[in-house]
C-alpha cells in the first residue's frame, strides 16, 4: 500500500528517499540533503570534521543506495564487458571487483565505475551516472541481459580502521578472508547480503549491499555491532576530503561524461585523467579504442596532476599558472587534508607532455568578510595518492 | 601460403565484379567469392518457370557507367550495348496513354502547354541531377577530416553546386532538394498523368512516399542515372552485364568461386585478414571487401562485438527494409493493353496513373499490409530478346509497389498467391485479357529478395535513399568512404555510395580507395 503511494506520488518531488531515509533522516541535524542523481543524499549529519575522523580514525557508514546500478548477465557478459570498458575484464574473475572508465568512439570518458563479477556469467555495474541507455547501446551483438537495480539494492559504504572489527562482531564468518577487491555473500535474515571490500576512500572499508526490503535491518544491526567502534553516519562533504587523500577522481568535479558534454573538448580522454593504467590497448577491440590509439601516438591535450600546495588555503576552482604568468590549467578538486596535515589538490593542466613543471602556482582567491584576497601559492607534483595506510590492503585486516 | 591473396571480395553482384576487374586490373591477385551457384548476385537472369527467364531483379539498364564499360572493355566481353533506347509510357485505363520521352510529352490528354511546362521541368531537373551524377564516380568527402585533398574534394563538391550550377540555379537546387516531389510537381506541371508518373519515379525501388521530404533528391537520383536518356532492355537480361562483368574481371585475372558462402571475416588483433567459408575453409587476403549490404557485412559477416558500440549504434538504426516486390508473369502469348501497338511493349510501362493511385498504393504499406493497386513498372523482356521465352511466348516482369518486409499477416504462399492477385488484377485494368494468358508466376516479396539474395531487409538499394542515408554519410558516417573502422575491411555495394541500380560506382569507386591504401 504504502510502496503503491509512494510510486503515484514519485512526480511530485525532485529527490527520492534512499531505503535507509527512516534511519538517515532521524540522525541528520543539519537536515542538509542533495539530490543525488536523483535520491536524497545527506551533505553531512552532524558536523564534517567529525564525520571525515570517523573515515580515518574508526568507522563511517555512508548511504551508497543511490548509486546506479545494473546488472548484466548472459552467456557474452564477460566478452560485453571487455568490449565496452577500457580495461582487460578477462582478467576479472568470478568474485572479485575492477574499478574502469568506458569511453565513446572518440575515445572519451562517459563515466567510471566498478564492475563486480559474482560468477562467470552474472555482473553488476555500478557507475555515477545512469548508464542504462550506453549499456543497451553497448549490447548489440552480446547475448546479455540488462536489468536496472538502482532502486531494488540498498548499499552501504563502510569505512575506516574499526570496520573489520564491527562486521566480525555482526557475525560475517570469514570475512577476515576477504582481500582487496573481493567480494562475499552470506545469509541475511532470509535473504543475502552481499560485502564487497571496496570503497571511495583509501583506506580499510566495506560495501554492504542487500535487498531494500533488508535496508534498515542491515542498518540496525550494523550501528549496533559498531557501538564500541566509534560508528558514525558521514555525508558527502566528508567522503570528498577522503578521496581527494586517496587520489580518486569524481565524475561532475574532476571530468564530465562525454555524453552529458555539449563543447568539443570538454570531456576527457582516460590518459587526460592520468588513467593510463586502465587503457588496455593490447585488447583487438573496444569501444574508444582506435580514437585512444591514435591520442596515445599523437600525444594528449591535457595533463591531470595530484599537486600539494603551499599554505592551508584550499585551492578550490583556482587557475594554475607556470612561472605565475603562463596559464597552465585550473583546480578541479582541493582539500585540506586533517590527516596529512597538508593543502591537496587536484588539476588540469593544458600543458604540451614536454613542458617543465617545476614552477607552478595557484592563484587563489578567498573571501574575508565579503572582502576578496588573492595568494600565490606555489604547488608541487605529487605522483603517488597522498593517503596509502598498509591496513587498507592487509588480510586479514586488523582489529583496531 | 599457397591460398593468400590481395584482395577478397565477398559476393560476386555486379559491383563486387566492378570492384575485382579494377583491382585485378591494377596487377592485384583477386578472389571473388559467391554463395549462389551463379555470379551476379541481384542482377542475374534466371528461369522463374519452364522455359521462361527473366531479370531477377532490376530489369532495365539505364546507370551503368559509361566509364566502366569503356575501362573494363565489357563490349568484348559480351556485354550488346546496341539495344535501342526505350520510352517511358504512362498507362491510362482508357487507352489513353502518355509517351514520356527525356524532352518529348505525347498522348491524348497532353497539351501544348503540358508538353512545353515538362520540356522546361526536365532542363531544370537536368541541370540538377548534374552535380549529382559528377559525384558518382568520386569518393565522397569526409566531413570531420582535415587534410589537402580532402579539403579539396568539399572545395569540389562546392565548386560545382556554386559555380557548376551558376547562383541562380543553386538557390533553386538548394530549396528543392529537401522537398517532396508532390509539392514539387504542384508548382510545376499540370497534367496529373505525367505527375503520377514521375512520382513514382522519384519513389521506384525504394520504401518512400511520394510525400516524403527526401523524395526530390531520390527523383534527381534517377535522372541523374538516365532513366529517361539511357533506358534499354539489356540483351539476355541483367545477367548478360554480370557475365560480361565476371569474363572482364577473369581476363585481368581475377579468380571467381560459385557456391562459395563466406561464413564470417577473420580477424586478427581488430583486423580483416581474410575469410572463413562456411565450410570451415580459411582464405588469407591483405584485404576483403564485402559486396554485401551493410548490415550483413557488420552484424553478420564481422560481428557487432568487433565494432565501438556508438559505430555499431549507428549502423543498428540504418533504415533498410524493402518495399518493394518483383512479379514475373509468363504468358502464353501477347497481352494486349488498351490502345497499345505491340511494338510499343518493348517500352517501360508504368502504372501510376494519379498521385491519389500511388498514394492509396503507399497508404497500405504504412499499415504492413501490401497495395490493394499497386504501383509497376512493367517490362516485356522478351520483346528485346526472344530467347527468354518459348516462342511465340512471353514474359513480363514487374517492379510492384508496395509491399513491406514486414508485412502484418506474415509472407508465406498464401499471402503471396494474394499479392500476386492484385497485381494481375491492376494489369487488367490495362490488359483486360490478361489473367486467361497467365502460364506461371512468381513473387519476389523484400522477405524473398533478403533469402535469395542475402540482403538484410530485401531492400534493392541494401540501405534507403535517403538524404540522410546518401553521399558522405552513406551508409552512415565512419564507413562512407568504402574504407570501415575495421582495418583491412572494405564495402563495395550498393549500401556505399552512390547506392544501388545496376551503376558500377560503387565497385569502381572501392577499388580506387583500396588501390590508394596500398600506396
Amino acid at each position: 500500500m504504502m510502496r503503491a503511494q509512494h510510486q503515484k506520488d514519485h512526480y511530485s518531488k525532485h529527490s527520492l528517499p534512499t531505503p535507509f531515509h527512516p534511519r538517515t533522516s532521524q540522525l541528520s541535524m543539519g537536515n542538509n540533503w542533495h539530490c543525488w542523481k536523483g535520491y536524497l543524499s545527506a551533505d553531512y549529519y552532524e558536523n564534517v570534521e567529525f564525520e571525515y575522523f570517523a573515515i580515518r580514525n574508526s568507522c563511517s557508514v555512508m548511504d551508497l543506495s543511490p548509486m546506479a546500478k545494473y546488472r548484466v548477465e548472459g552467456p557474452d557478459a564477460q566478452d560485453f564487458f571487455d568490449r565496452m570498458m577500457t580495461r582487460d575484464m578477462s582478467k576479472v574473475k568470478p568474485g572479485r571487483v575492477a574499478y574502469s572508465v568506458w569511453c565513446n568512439d572518440q575515445g572519451r570518458v562517459v563515466d567510471d565505475g566498478t564492475v563486480f563479477r559474482f560468477d562467470e556469467t552474472t555482473y553488476r555495474l555500478c557507475s555515477y551516472e545512469h548508464q542504462y541507455e550506453w549499456l543497451m547501446i553497448s549490447a548489440a551483438g552480446f547475448d546479455v541481459k540488462i536489468t536496472e537495480e538502482t532502486s531494488e539494492i540498498a548499499a552501504l559504504s563502510v569505512q575506516g580502521p574499526t570496520t573489520f572489527a564491527v562486521l566480525e562482531r555482526m557475525g560475517l564468518k570469514g570475512i577476515e578472508e576477504l582481500k582487496p577487491f573481493g567480494i562475499m555473500h552470506f545469509p541475511y535474515h532470509g535473504g543475502e547480503m552481499m560485502v564487497s571490500r571496496t570503497g571511495f576512500t583509501g583506506d580499510l572499508g566495506y560495501e554492504l549491499w542487500v535487498h531494500k526490503s533488508l535496508a534498515l535491518t542491515l542498518w540496525d544491526e550494523l550501528f549496533a555491532a559498531g557501538k564500541q567502534y566509534g560508528i558514525r553516519a558521514i555525508g558527502t562533504h566528508a567522503l570528498d576530503v577522503a578521496r581527494i587523500e586517496a587520489g580518486f577522481i569524481q565524475a561532475d568535479d574532476d571530468f564530465l561524461s562525454a555524453n552529458l558534454t555539449v563543447r568539443k573538448g570538454h570531456d576527457r580522454s582516460p590518459y587526460e585523467l592520468g588513467l593510463d593504467w586502465l587503457v588496455h590497448l593490447d585488447k583487438p577491440n573496444f569501444t574508444g579504442r582506435k580514437a585512444l590509439a591514435e591520442e596515445k601516438k599523437n600525444g594528449s591535450k591535457y595533463r591531470f596532476v595530484k599537486l600539494e600546495v603551499e599554505g592551508n588555503k584550499p585551492a578550490k576552482d583556482s587557475y594554475i599558472f607556470h612561472g605565475k604568468n603562463k596559464h597552465a590549467g585550473v583546480v578541479t578538486s582541493a582539500a585540506w587534508s586533517p590527516t596529512v596535515k597538508k593543502n591537496i589538490a587536484f588539476a588540469t593542466l593544458q600543458l604540451p607532455a614536454d613542458h617543465p613543471l617545476d614552477d607552478l602556482w595557484a592563484e587563489i582567491y578567498y573571501q574575508r568578510e565579503l572582502k576578496w584576497n588573492r595568494v600565490w601559492a606555489k604547488c608541487t607534483l605529487h605522483d603517488d595518492p597522498f593517503w596509502n595506510p598498509t591496513r587498507r590492503r592487509a588480510t586479514p585486516p586488523g582489529l583496531f | 601460403m599457397t591460398n593468400s591473396y590481395d584482395n577478397i571480395i565477398i559476393g560476386a553482384g555486379h559491383n563486387g565484379l566492378v570492384c575485382a576487374a579494377y583491382l585485378a586490373k591494377a596487377g592485384k591477385k583477386v578472389l571473388v567469392l559467391e554463395r549462389a551457384d551463379q555470379v551476379g548476385g541481384a542482377a542475374i537472369t534466371r528461369d522463374f518457370a519452364d522455359g521462361f527467364r527473366v531479370s531477377a531483379c532490376a530489369h532495365v539498364l539505364h546507370m551503368l557507367r559509361p566509364s566502366v564499360v569503356r575501362d573494363l572493355k565489357l563490349e568484348s566481353h559480351g556485354l550488346d550495348m546496341s539495344q535501342p533506347g526505350i520510352a517511358t509510357i504512362s498507362l491510362d485505363a482508357e487507352g489513353n496513354h502518355t509517351t514520356i520521352g527525356r524532352d518529348s510529352l505525347d498522348g491524348a490528354n497532353v497539351s501544348d502547354e503540358d508538353k512545353t511546362a515538362y520540356r522546361d521541368f526536365v532542363k531544370r531537373m537536368e541541370g540538377h541531377a548534374k552535380v549529382l551524377a559528377k559525384q558518382y564516380m568520386k569518393t565522397p568527402p569526409r566531413l570531420a577530416s582535415i587534410g589537402l585533398k580532402n579539403s579539396l574534394k568539399l572545395a569540389g563538391l562546392g565548386w560545382d553546386l556554386r559555380f557548376g550550377l551558376g547562383k541562380k540555379k543553386m538557390e533553386d537546387l538548394m530549396r528543392i532538394v529537401t522537398m517532396n516531389i508532390h509539392h514539387l510537381l504542384d508548382e510545376s506541371l499540370d497534367n496529373e498523368a505525367l505527375k503520377g508518373a514521375l512520382s513514382f519515379y522519384a519513389v521506384l525501388g525504394t520504401s518512400l512516399d511520394q510525400r516524403m521530404q527526401t523524395s526530390v533528391f531520390t527523383y534527381l537520383h534517377h535522372v541523374a542515372g538516365g532513366l529517361d536518356t539511357k533506358a534499354v532492355l539489356p540483351k539476355g537480361g541483367m545477367g548478360g552485364v554480370s557475365d560480361a562483368l565476371a569474363a572482364s574481371a577473369q581476363s585481368f585475372g581475377a579468380e571467381i568461386r560459385t557456391g562459395a558462402a563466406v561464413d564470417h571475416v577473420l580477424l586478427d588483433g581488430g583486423e580483416a585478414v581474410g575469410v572463413v567459408l562456411s565450410g570451415g575453409e580459411e582464405i588469407r587476403a591483405k584485404t576483403v571487401v564485402s559486396n554485401a549490404d551493410p548490415r550483413t557485412t557488420f552484424f553478420k559477416l564481422v560481428g557487432a562485438r568487433h565494432l565501438e558500440a556508438g559505430f555499431a549504434h549507428r549502423l543498428g538504426n540504418l533504415r533498410n527494409t524493402g518495399r518493394v516486390a518483383k512479379v514475373h508473369i509468363a504468358l502464353n502469348g501477347v497481352p494486349d493493353f488498351k490502345g497499345l501497338e505491340t511494338s510499343a511493349l518493348g517500352n517501360r510501362l508504368l502504372i501510376s496513373p494519379s498521385r491519389k493511385y500511388l498514394d492509396n498504393a503507399y497508404n497500405h504499406s504504412k499499415y504492413g499490409e501490401f497495395s490493394a493497386a499497386p504501383a509497376m513498372e512493367i517490362t516485356m523482356p522478351t520483346m528485346a530478346d526472344a530467347s527468354l521465352a518459348p516462342d511465340g511466348q512471353h514474359v513480363l516482369s514487374a517492379i510492384v509497389q508496395y509491399a513491406p518486409y514486414e508485412l502484418k499477416a506474415g509472407w508465406d504462399d498464401s499471402q503471396k498467391a494474394a499479392f500476386t492477385d492484385r497485381v494481375i488484377d491492376a494489369l487488367a485494368v490495362y490488359a483486360p485479357g490478361i489473367r486467361d494468358q497467365v502460364v506461371a508466376t512468381e513473387c519476389l516479396t523484400p522477405a524473398d529478395i533478403e533469402q535469395e539474395f542475402g540482403i538484410t531487409g530485401g531492400h534493392w538499394h541494401h540501405v534507403e535513399l535517403a538524404l540522410d542515408q546518401m553521399l558522405m554519410m552513406r551508409p552512415v558516417h565512419g564507413t562512407a568512404q568504402y574504407k570501415t573502422p575495421i582495418e583491412g575491411l572494405y564495402l563495395c555495394g550498393a549500401g556505399a555510395h552512390p547506392g544501388g541500380g545496376v551503376m558500377g560506382a560503387a565497385g569502381h569507386n572501392a577499388a580506387q580507395e583500396i588501390l590508394a591504401g596500398d600506396k
